[in-house]
């Protein structure tokens, strides 16, 4: 038999309830994201945010307690009589002599100027190398004008399934698609609807919900190798997307399915009687058609990012391209 | 009268033989120390009560190097270009002697790679193996499987058909939903706004030399750490709850049956019987 120790310090306090209200209010958050993020979202917040508190002052109060002053202990020293002054000429060296040997050893100099040599050449080797790596995929991207071949083409009120080469000299793998409507002439110039064929979602490619005339297929050959090809079809379903199954009607508004916002759209130019694609850019929605749509038009963003509502402030940054 | 020597002896051809094998090993060894270094790495002492769960690692291990083995090879007929990759593909898989089965083994290989990772880790989280002193085995563990993984993400587009480019496009985008630098991210795996040619070779060069570069550094460094640390017991271990190995005599045996009722000698709880 041993006998039972005890324990000698001071318990410690029992358990905080914070933690507990500080998670009851995280949950509270989490819940009123889904539910009203208006109102149960800040009340979740501002519970977490007390209880985070009390929680945090409790738990270093061990660590913030200020030390009490000890007094210094004093004792008087009986004076001495002070023994005469030594003239400098005599007696032992104020200071004592250094040790033998180096205060700054070769060995030390050698080991820190091998180790600095050797960061130095590593640093300018590597740094140029990430770079490269690296900067290449943020500069010089940009989407050059595409000639997409006369307006006579784009018969009004129709649309064709038009693809084209974005970069003619890179070739079929910088092949892009996008859907045009003529939609007649608003004050006296062409109106054209172009639909980037991209997802919103995760960028698969949309299809047209309704019948694509392949045996209509036209190609129009422009220069630097550039091939466009043209087929009629008539989207009267909007598009939907094979991949995960978001639809949009045939303006491009998110109808169903997972998109967080409507098809990009490009924007056009006509030059010499012929139509030119330029830049394309971010869509949240269209209201009215064809003509005269009047479109919510932001900066080009990837596939799956939002670009209104609370969810924008994830994306603050976009590459610049 | 003579006895005939016994078997044991080695006739002299036999010790001229033997000799004329270890002689190169000796040399080695005594120039390198290596052999040492080997038998150091593969004999060591394990728990007696280790069992085939143990192995997963190990099976893992071979999984990579099969990997690793048959990916170099494809790479002497592979070209990385978005106008010939996939006449490439259909070259190794159909005109080149045995390509269809190195191809497949690369192919079903990497699924059989990642499933045994996912074993092995599910080994050592339920045997509690993950525990003081090898958190930071488990840690480089995690590493190796998220390099696994982008050796998964990485290879698959380089067939460079419709599922290939598709499932390369959701998965870039989907990197770059991610908050904040998601775009970025994004673009740095495809190096461009858009994919392009330059998206294949950088994902053939990160699939190729990048990742299994590190996968193959932190593989050195897992296994520098299982031999320092040694093998941990399974959980029903005697020897893990801290007792001490008891060598017991059949004769004994029914006094020692408290912690492990059929064992002839065993792990003892400290403290139990004395």
């Amino acid at each position: 038999m041993t006998e039972p120790q005890h324990e000698e310090r001071p318990h410690p306090p029992g358990p905080s309830l914070y933690p507990i209200a500080f998670a009851a209010g995280v949950a509270c958050i989490l819940v009123g994201l889904i539910v009203n993020p208006t109102l149960i979202a800040p009340i979740g917040a501002a519970i977490a945010v007390v209880f985070g508190f009390l929680w945090a002052r409790d738990a270093t109060m061990e660590y913030r307690r200020v030390p009490e002053p000890i007094e210094p202990e004093r004792r008087e020293v009986p004076v001495k009589a002070e023994a005469p002054a030594i003239p400098a000429h005599r007696g032992g060296a104020a200071m004592p002599e250094p040790e033998p040997g180096e205060r700054f050893p070769r060995s030390k100099f050698l080991e820190a100027s091998t180790l600095g040599l050797g960061a130095v050449i590593g640093g300018l080797v590597t740094v140029p190398a990430i770079g490269f790596m690296v900067v290449p995929a943020y500069v010089k991207q940009g989407y050059p004008s595409v000639d997409l071949g006369p307006l006579e083409n784009f018969t009004e009120g129709k649309w064709f399934v038009t693809s084209f080469f974005q970069h003619p000299d890179a070739g079929e793998v910088s092949r892009r698609t996008a859907y045009i409507r003529n939609n007649g002439s608003l004050d006296g110039k062409p109106s054209f609807t172009i639909i980037s064929n991209r997802c919103a979602h995760l960028g698969c490619p949309v299809q047209p919900n309704g019948p694509v005339q392949d045996d209509q297929k036209k190609v129009v050959k422009g220069e630097h190798g550039q091939r466009v090809t043209m087929i009629p079809a008539i989207p009267a379903g909007g598009f939907g997307c094979p991949c995960h199954g978001g639809q949009y009607d045939p303006e491009g508004n998110r109808t169903a399915g997972p998109p967080v916002r409507g098809l990009d759209r490009y924007d056009y130019e006509i030059k010499n009687g012929r139509l030119w694609l330029l830049k394309p850019y971010s869509v949240t929605t269209v209201v009215g058609q064809g003509k005269d749509a009047r479109i919510h038009k932001y900066k080009l963003t990837g596939p799956g990012e939002h670009v209104d509502g609370w969810e924008q402030i994830l994306y603050p940054l976009q590459p610049p391209h | 009268m003579t006895v005939a020597p016994p078997r044991r002896r080695k006739s002299a051809r036999r010790q001229r033989l033997e000799g004329a094998i270890t002689y190169p090993i000796d040399w080695l060894e005594e120039r390198s120390g290596l052999i040492g270094g080997l038998r150091y790495f593969l004999f060591r002492k394990v728990p007696g009560d280790t069992n085939w769960f143990h192995t997963l690692g190990s099976a893992t291990l071979t999984a990579f190097l099969v990997q690793a083995l048959t990916g170099v090879i494809l790479a002497m007929y592979y070209q990385p270009d978005p106008n010939t990759a996939y006449q490439s593909i259909n070259h190794i898989t159909n005109d080149l002697t045995l390509g269809w089965l190195v191809r497949g083994m690369h192919k079903w290989g990497a699924s059989v790679f990642i499933i045994l990772l996912f074993f092995h880790m599910a080994r050592v989280f339920l045997f509690g193996a993950y525990k003081y002193p090898r958190e930071l085995n488990w840690i480089v563990g995690v590493m190796l499987l998220v390099f696994g993984m982008l050796e998964g993400f990485t290879g698959y587009l380089l067939p460079w058909d419709q599922t290939a480019y598709w499932a390369t496009v959701v998965g870039i985008n989907l990197n770059g939903t991610a908050p904040i630098l998601g775009p970025f991210l994004a673009d740095f795996l495809r190096g461009g706004a858009e994919i392009g040619p330059d998206t294949l070779s950088r994902f053939y060069s990160l699939h190729m030399l990048l990742i299994p570069g590190a996968i193959f550094a932190l593989i050195g460094l897992h296994l520098y750490l299982v031999v320092r640390l040694g093998v941990s017991s399974p959980p029903w271990s005697g020897q893990a709850a801290g007792s001490d190995y008891v060598e017991v005599t059949p004769t004994t045996d029914g006094r020692s049956g408290l912690t492990q009722p059929s064992a002839r000698s065993g792990w003892r709880r400290n403290g139990g019987e004395s």
